[in-house]
C-alpha cells in the first residue's frame, strides 16, 4: 500500500467528491489542490472558480492569492466579485471548498475571533468569501485537521453559516432552499450530516483509525451510525499526480 | 417603515448612505476633460485628509495602489476609515502606519496562504478600534449600491450568523415573495486608491485581468486617485472602448507609476515579491526591528521608488517579470 502523509490523503479524498462536469469555488491551499488533482484525474470538466474573478483557469501552478495571475492563467473569464458572488446567488454553483479555526456540530464555522469579540485573544481575518459561499453555493464541502478544540460545542463566532442551530432553521434564517454543508474531510474521517437533525455524522473512517480516536478528537457528540466505511486510502497514481503536478514544491503536502 | 425590518446588526455604520447627497455631490463634480496627472505626493496631500473612509482597490497582494499607501503612512494620515474588503498587504501597510481607526472587515489581518501580520493582529485585538463585520460579498455589493445610486441591495448573504449580528445591515423582507433578505446599506467612501494597467491623462483606466471591484469602488467615491503602470494616450482609449473599466469624470488624479503594486502582483506584468513579503510578516514579530524596517522602506523614502531600489530595485523587477512570464 502507497505511503501518504494526512495532508496528502485529505487533498485525496476532497478530489474524490468533485464530480467532472461540476462547478466548485475554491480557496487556496488544500481545496484548491484537491480541485487541481480532480481535473488530473476522473474531472477534467470540473469548473473551478475564484472570488475575486477568475473563471475557468488551467491552473499551471499554486495560487497563493485567490486574485493571483494564476487563477486566469487560461480562463474562461476574467471578471469581477460581483459576478462570482451571483453566480452563487443565482444558484449556478455546486461546491464551495472551506477551511475555519472552529467548526460545530451543525458544520457552523468560525474564523473571526477566539475568544471576546470586542478584545479577542487572537483576531483571525474573517468572513472572508466564506460566509457568502456557504450561504450561497449548493454544497459546503470542509477539509480541516480534526481535534476536540477545532471541533467545538460551542463557536467563539459564528462567521460563516452552516446548519444553524439544525433542523430547518438554516432555511428559516432566510438562507436558500436545499443548500448547506455536505462533507467535512479530515485527517480522521470524512463526515456527512443526518438528514432532519443535521448533526455531524460519521460516514467513513480513514485506515488505521478507530471510533474511539474521532470520538476523543471531537469537542461535541459526533454520530456514530452502526454503519460506516473505510476510507479507500490513496492509490499510487493519485499521489503521483498530487506530488508531481499538483504540488511538484510540496507547499501545501508538506515534507513528511 | 421601521417594521419592515425584522432584525439589526449592531455594528456601526461609518459612512453616509443618502443617495440624494450623493446625486447632488456627483452632478457638481466637474465632468470636463481635464488633465489631471499629478504627483503621488501631491495626491494624497490634496485628496486624503485625517478622518477620511477610504476604499483601496485590487485584491490585497494583486494589483494594490502599493506607492499611494507608502504616501499615505509618510504624510502621516490618522482616523482614517477603511474598507477591509480582501484586505492583506494593504490591510498590513495602512496598520503599520497607524492610519486608521474604523474599519468594515470583510478580511482583514492576514495575507492569506501567507498568514497572519503580526502588528495588524495588535491593532485588532487592542479593542481600541471600531469594527464592523461584513462578507467579502457584502462589501461588494454595498459598494455596487452606491455605484447604482441606491441606499441599499438586498442580498441572500450573512443571514443567522454573528458575522451579521456584528454588522450594520438589516433584515428585511420581500415585497414580492415573502422571503427574509438582508439589506445591505450602500458604501460611499470618501476617497478611492486604485492601480491599473494603463490610464490616460484625463483618467480613463483600462485593467488587465480580474478586475474585483474596482469598477464599483470609482462609481461610489468622492474622490479617485489613480496610479497606473503607463500613460497611454486617448486615442488608444478610444480605439478599444470596451477595454474602459473606469471613465474618466470618476477619476480626479492620475499618477504614472510603474511597479505601483510591488510587492503585489501585477497581472501580466510581474509576480508577487514573495520574498519580501515573508520578510514584512518576519520583521513584525519585533517591534523594534519593525520601527527600522518601516524607518528604511517607508519614513525615509523619497518616493516609491527608493523602496523598490531598497529592496532588489530593477534586478528584482526584472526577475518578478520573468516569474510572471514563465507561467504564460
Amino acid at each position: 500500500m502507497a505511503k501518504y502523509n494526512p495532508a496528502e490523503l485529505m487533498i485525496t479524498i476532497a478530489a474524490r467528491n468533485l464530480e467532472d462536469g461540476a462547478t466548485v469555488v475554491v480557496g487556496t491551499g488544500g481545496p484548491c489542490a484537491a480541485a487541481m488533482l480532480a481535473q488530473k484525474t476522473h474531472a477534467p470538466n470540473l469548473i473551478v472558480m475564484f472570488e475575486a474573478g477568475g473563471v475557468a483557469p488551467i491552473l499551471p501552478s499554486m495560487p497563493i492569492s485567490v486574485g493571483d495571475s494564476r487563477t486566469v492563467h487560461k480562463a474562461l473569464k476574467a471578471t469581477t466579485m460581483d459576478e462570482i458572488m451571483g453566480y452563487c446567488q443565482a444558484g449556478m454553483v455546486d461546491y464551495c471548498f472551506l477551511g475555519g479555526a472552529q467548526i460545530d456540530k451543525y458544520g457552523n464555522l468560525n474564523s473571526t475571533v477566539i475568544g471576546d469579540y470586542h478584545k479577542p485573544k487572537v483576531r483571525f481575518p474573517g468572513s472572508g468569501g466564506a460566509n457568502d459561499l456557504a450561504s450561497l453555493c449548493w454544497r459546503t464541502i470542509v477539509m480541516t485537521p480534526q481535534d476536540p478544540r477545532r471541533f467545538t460545542e460551542k463557536l467563539d463566532f459564528c462567521t460563516t453559516p452552516g446548519y444553524l442551530s439544525g433542523g430547518d432553521s438554516r432555511y428559516e434564517a432566510g438562507l436558500p432552499l436545499d443548500t448547506g454543508p455536505y462533507r467535512v474531510i479530515t485527517d480522521l474521517g470524512v463526515y456527512g450530516y443526518h438528514p432532519e437533525s443535521k448533526e455531524m455524522m460519521l460516514l467513513s473512517i480513514h485506515p488505521d483509525v478507530t471510533v474511539e480516536d474521532v470520538k476523543t478528537n471531537t469537542g461535541f457528540e459526533m454520530l456514530i451510525p452502526e454503519q460506516y466505511d473505510v476510507t479507500e486510502p490513496p492509490a499510487e497514481e493519485e499521489l503521483q499526480i498530487l506530488r508531481e503536478e499538483v504540488d511538484p514544491f510540496r507547499y501545501i503536502i508538506g515534507r513528511s | 417603515m421601521e417594521k419592515q425590518v425584522l432584525k439589526q446588526g449592531k455594528g456601526e455604520l461609518f459612512t453616509l448612505i443618502d443617495p440624494d447627497q450623493m446625486r447632488a455631490f456627483f452632478r457638481q463634480k466637474s465632468k470636463r476633460f481635464e488633465n489631471k496627472v499629478t504627483t503621488v505626493k501631491e495626491a494624497i496631500s490634496q485628496h486624503v485628509h485625517d478622518g477620511d473612509y477610504i476604499a483601496v482597490g485590487g485584491f490585497g497582494g494583486v494589483r494594490i495602489p502599493a506607492a499611494l499607501l507608502h504616501e499615505i503612512i509618510r504624510q502621516r494620515k490618522r482616523n482614517l476609515g477603511f474598507s477591509g474588503h480582501v484586505a492583506t498587504h494593504d490591510c498590513q501597510l495602512l496598520a503599520a502606519g497607524n492610519c486608521f481607526d474604523r474599519c468594515d472587515a470583510a478580511y482583514v489581518v492576514g495575507l492569506e496562504a501567507r498568514g497572519l501580520s503580526k502588528n495588524a493582529r495588535r491593532i485588532f485585538e487592542s479593542g481600541n478600534l471600531k469594527v464592523a463585520e461584513w462578507s467579502n460579498a457584502a462589501l461588494a455589493w454595498r459598494l455596487k449600491a452606491a455605484a447604482m445610486g441606491l441606499p441599499f441591495l438586498p442580498t441572500r448573504v450573512m443571514l443567522g450568523t454573528d458575522t451579521f449580528e456584528y454588522s450594520a445591515a438589516k433584515e428585511i423582507t420581500c415585497p414580492f415573495t415573502g422571503k427574509k433578505l438582508l439589506a445591505l446599506p450602500a458604501l460611499y467612501p470618501d476617497v478611492a486608491l486604485l492601480h491599473v494597467h494603463r490610464a490616460d491623462v484625463y483618467g480613463n483606466c483600462q485593467i488587465d485581468g480580474i478586475i474585483i471591484a474596482d469598477d464599483d469602488i470609482a462609481k461610489a467615491s468622492r474622490r479617485v486617485i489613480v496610479t497606473t503602470e503607463r500613460l497611454i494616450s486617448t486615442e488608444e482609449i478610444r480605439r478599444d472602448p470596451n477595454r474602459t473599466v473606469i471613465p474618466y469624470w470618476l477619476v480626479d488624479a492620475v499618477i504614472e507609476v510603474p511597479y505601483g503594486s510591488y510587492p503585489g502582483n501585477m497581472p501580466g506584468e510581474y509576480f508577487s515579491d514573495e520574498e519580501h513579503l515573508r520578510e514584512w510578516l518576519e520583521v513584525e514579530k519585533d517591534p523594534q526591528a519593525f520601527a527600522a524596517f518601516l524607518e528604511r522602506n517607508i519614513y525615509s523614502c523619497q518616493s516609491f521608488f527608493e523602496y523598490i531600489e531598497k529592496n532588489g530595485g530593477l534586478a528584482k523587477l526584472q526577475a518578478l517579470r520573468e516569474q510572471e512570464r514563465a507561467e504564460e
